[in-house]
């Protein structure tokens, strides 16, 4: 059991030596960086890709990939808009609403591309167009200011400064954890992004579980959803454009593989955390957008080129 | 005739095992020379070492007097020898005419002379008769009989005084056959020297001059064709052998003839004709037969890995039915050893855990649909020690064992999800002997526990060691069943030429 421990410890010393090492770094060149309230800030700004790096964790790792989660997220942020505005619903009813609709999404993406065996890189891909149409014609393309009723989600709290939006999405990160590395669900999808055939071989239904990730990843992304309308109070049906991307990055810097069968919920909470601190910190030294955009892109290509070195060292070891 | 092509001491070494000793073989020019030789002969081998498919390992070559070893392929090409493989090298995406000339497009600045490419590519296929085929078709929308055949057009275009043809007319149709067989006669006719490898004893027959036989990679005989008869051939390949049984298992007791714990009735499926038969509880029952006569794809029907179309399967007492998903074969008892382990019998990145349990994770080793950790690793832990599977750890990644270890490691997977009856394909294929011997060892004590066995192998040694009865398969069809006392390799190699054989109605 120790030694299990220990081994937990050592699989992300790696990732959050690079976190604290960026902290560190932004500290000393900014005064103002290192104070309780940056991190507050930072952490009760990024609920919304928290919640989506873990579906896309659990998606990569089956074998595939959703790039429809920023439009998705749109069209769920637009039934909430539509529902609390134009129909005066409380957020209680409106909200498993938008869950559905946007795990309906999660479970269209999964079932075409499992049945018709359709890469899901293409099936998402038309879902990203459908589902940003879909938020524009609900809406019809205009921003719902919804305002107090929705806010108390992405509001910090007094006592401990952190948002509910923030709580809820670590402990998504937590069941997504223990989903991945606990349940037999969670063996089967790196089983079958590892070899489907072989899962399918050895008398495992494969499809139903492969679906079953988009399912969640939908899912999930209407709760970024939830986060993201309460933090601006509006429903915007231009809202997340490229969060498929930045999830993509985050879960890549936690070294889960684009090719299945490797990942981990934990790690692509640090890579959010990575790209959230260095975004910051950035800003707070006055660098412009541009500059932060090139910095980023280099950080990602790095944080890939250290986990492919590793692990070819660590194959030589073995 | 003159001697063109002349080969000596041929010996192939895949690390410490053997496939080819010190053969010998020679072609003339104009001269169709049959090799033939039962599964694992070496007949393959032979022609791949002399297309410059695969190294030497020792011997000599000599190609119209001149010392011959080509490096690679397109080298063997330049000096005039083209080979036609078994497995086809077109490119499905491309059409016939690209395929045709893909190494010699005709190109002016880089850029593809349309024109000539398709004349040229149309006077090939109208020198085998292929007018039907048009040269702008896609390949891949080709039928398997026509694409070989616009393999076989491409190698006759290229000039070549060395023609090999593995298994040319496997997937011809009888018209298509013929057409192939008259562009041979005519190569012939220039001086072209051909080595043709078939199963099809009476095209060896009709059309070579001299026949070759190859037995366990040793040369047996080279002969003219008209001096040997078929039944000949085949008692030549067999070696004559009586090949009795070796078998060390114990007697076992055999569970009631009327109450099989498998049964297979009439299953067709693709290749596989209405095969039936029946395995009686502790019972080891094997198949066998030439490659390509649906072994591998009866066994893959049965599971449920590719679904029947007719026919059904029972196993125990339970109904008669037919497997659509090898999830549904597993709950009914089945289980299966998949002949590729790397393709689909293993995960190879993960752990011998992993490996181990994927399976009965659901059904053993979980609550409410939490892992039981402790349970699981204690399961891998003595499957590990029972299979004595060589490892620093149940955590070792599965890629990183010997073939050996790794085919040990996918039967655990078996043995601890458990079933009644356990489909073997290939199972010790390309391991060593101690794994091996392990593997007989354990399918014999499922045998002692009253499972029902059946084993798909080409390894006539391998059935006679551990099976009660072998069945013979032919063309799809199951054509023979032998128990102990009435088997030997030459009524097996007799049984599986029978579909492949015109006079096959007398025995």
């Amino acid at each position: 059991m120790k030694h299990q421990l220990t081994q937990s410890v050592l699989q992300y010393a790696g990732l959050l030596g690079v976190l604290l090492l960026l902290i560190a770094v932004f500290s000393l060149s900014s005064e103002n960086f290192f104070q309780m309230q940056t991190l507050v800030t930072i952490a009760n700004s990024n609920p919304d890709l928290i919640f989506v790096s873990v579906g896309m964790t659990m998606v990569l790792i089956v074998g595939g990939i959703d790039l429809s989660v920023g439009s998705v997220l749109a069209l769920g942020s637009a039934v909430l808009g539509v529902l609390m505005v134009h129909y005066e619903w409380g957020l209680l009813a409106a909200l498993p609403v938008c869950l559905l609709a946007t795990g309906l999404c999660g479970l269209f993406n999964g079932m075409v591309s499992v049945w018709f065996s359709i890469p899901s890189f293409i099936v998402t891909l038309g879902m990203l167009e459908m589902a940003r149409g879909g938020s524009k014609v609900l809406t019809d393309s205009q921003s719902l200011y919804i305002g107090r009723s929705i806010e108390g989600f992405g509001e910090p709290l007094q006592s401990i400064s952190l948002s509910p939006a923030f709580l809820v999405a670590v402990g998504s990160v937590i069941v997504g954890q223990f989903l991945l590395t606990k349940t037999v669900f969670g063996r089967y999808l790196v089983a079958i992004g590892t070899n489907a055939e072989a899962v399918r071989m050895s008398g495992i239904r494969t499809a139903p579980i492969t679906v079953a990730a988009f399912v969640i990843s939908g899912v999930l992304v209407g709760m970024a959803a939830l986060a993201q309308t309460s933090r601006l109070s509006t429903a915007d049906p231009n809202a997340a454009i490229g969060l498929e991307l930045a999830a993509i990055a985050a879960c890549v810097i936690g070294g889960t593989s684009l090719m299945g069968g490797r990942g981990s919920v934990i790690a692509s909470f640090i890579g959010v955390l990575i790209i959230a601190v260095l975004q910051s910190g950035l800003a707070q030294l006055g660098v412009e957008d541009a500059t932060k955009q090139l910095i980023t892109g280099a950080v990602i290509i790095l944080a890939v080129l250290l986990d492919a070195l590793r692990s070819r060292f660590g194959k030589s070891d073995a | 005739m003159s001697e063109l092509l002349a080969v000596t001491g041929m010996t192939k070494r895949y690390g410490s095992v053997t496939v080819l000793r010190d053969v010998a073989f020679d072609l003339k020019a104009g001269e169709i020379h049959a090799l033939l030789g039962a599964n694992g002969a070496g007949k393959s081998t032979l022609c791949k070492m002399v297309a410059g498919l695969t190294d030497v390992s020792g011997g000599q070559m000599q190609l119209g007097g001149e010392p011959y070893a080509p490096a690679d392929k397109p080298s063997a090409e330049t000096a005039g020898v083209q080979i036609v493989q078994q497995e086809l090298n077109l490119i499905p995406t491309l059409n016939v005419a690209e395929n045709l000339l893909l190494t010699r497009l005709p190109s002016r600045f880089g850029i593809v002379q349309h024109g000539d490419l398709h004349r040229r590519a149309r006077a090939a296929l109208d020198r085998l008769g292929l007018s039907d085929i048009q040269t702008h078709t896609q390949v891949g929308r080709l039928g398997v009989g026509r694409q070989q055949m616009v393999e076989i057009a491409t190698a006759l275009d290229r000039q070549c005084r060395v023609l090999i043809l593995d298994e040319p007319t496997a997937a011809l149709s009888g018209s298509e056959t013929e057409r192939l067989f008259e562009q041979l006669f005519r190569l012939r006719e220039q001086g072209v020297g051909m080595i043709y490898i078939s199963h099809r004893l009476d095209e060896v027959k009709r059309i070579a001059d001299r026949t070759t036989v190859l037995r366990d990679g040793k040369w047996v005989c080279t002969q003219p064709t008209r001096e040997i008869s078929t039944d000949d051939m085949v008692d030549l390949m067999s070696g004559g052998g009586t090949g009795m049984a070796t078998k060390t298992a114990s007697a076992r007791c055999l569970g009631p003839a009327d109450a099989p714990v498998l049964s297979v009735d009439s299953l067709t499926c693709g290749i596989v004709q209405d095969v039936s038969f029946a395995v009686r509880a502790g019972e080891t029952f094997g198949i066998t037969g030439l490659v390509g006569s649906g072994r591998t794809e009866l066994l893959r029907a049965i599971f449920g890995a590719d679904p029947a179309d007719s026919g059904s399967v029972t196993v125990g007492n339970r109904d008669a039915t037919r497997f659509s998903h090898p999830a549904d074969a597993v709950v009914g008892g089945l289980a299966m050893v998949t002949e590729d382990r790397k393709q689909n019998g293993l995960l190879l990145d993960q752990s011998i855990r992993s490996n181990t349990a994927i399976n009965s994770l659901a059904p053993f080793f979980s609550r409410c649909g939490v892992v039981l950790q402790q349970r699981e690793r204690t399961a891998a832990q003595s499957m590990c020690e029972q299979m004595d599977t060589r490892c620093t750890g149940i955590e070792q990644i599965v890629g990183t064992l010997s073939g050996g270890n790794q085919q040990k490691v996918v039967v655990a997977k078996w043995l601890t999800r458990g079933a009644d009856v356990f489909l073997f394909d290939e199972p010790t294929r390309g391991i060593d002997v101690a794994a091996r011997r392990r593997i007989y060892e354990m399918i014999d004590a499922l045998a002692s526990q009253g499972k029902g066995i059946v084993i798909v192998s080409s390894d006539l040694e391998e059935l006679f060691e551990t099976c009660d009865r072998i069945a013979v398969l032919s063309a799809g069809r199951l054509v023979r069943t032998f128990d102990r006392s009435g088997w030997s390799e030459d009524a097996i190699l007799q049984a599986s030429f029978e579909a492949h054989r015109s006079d096959a109605a007398r025995t």
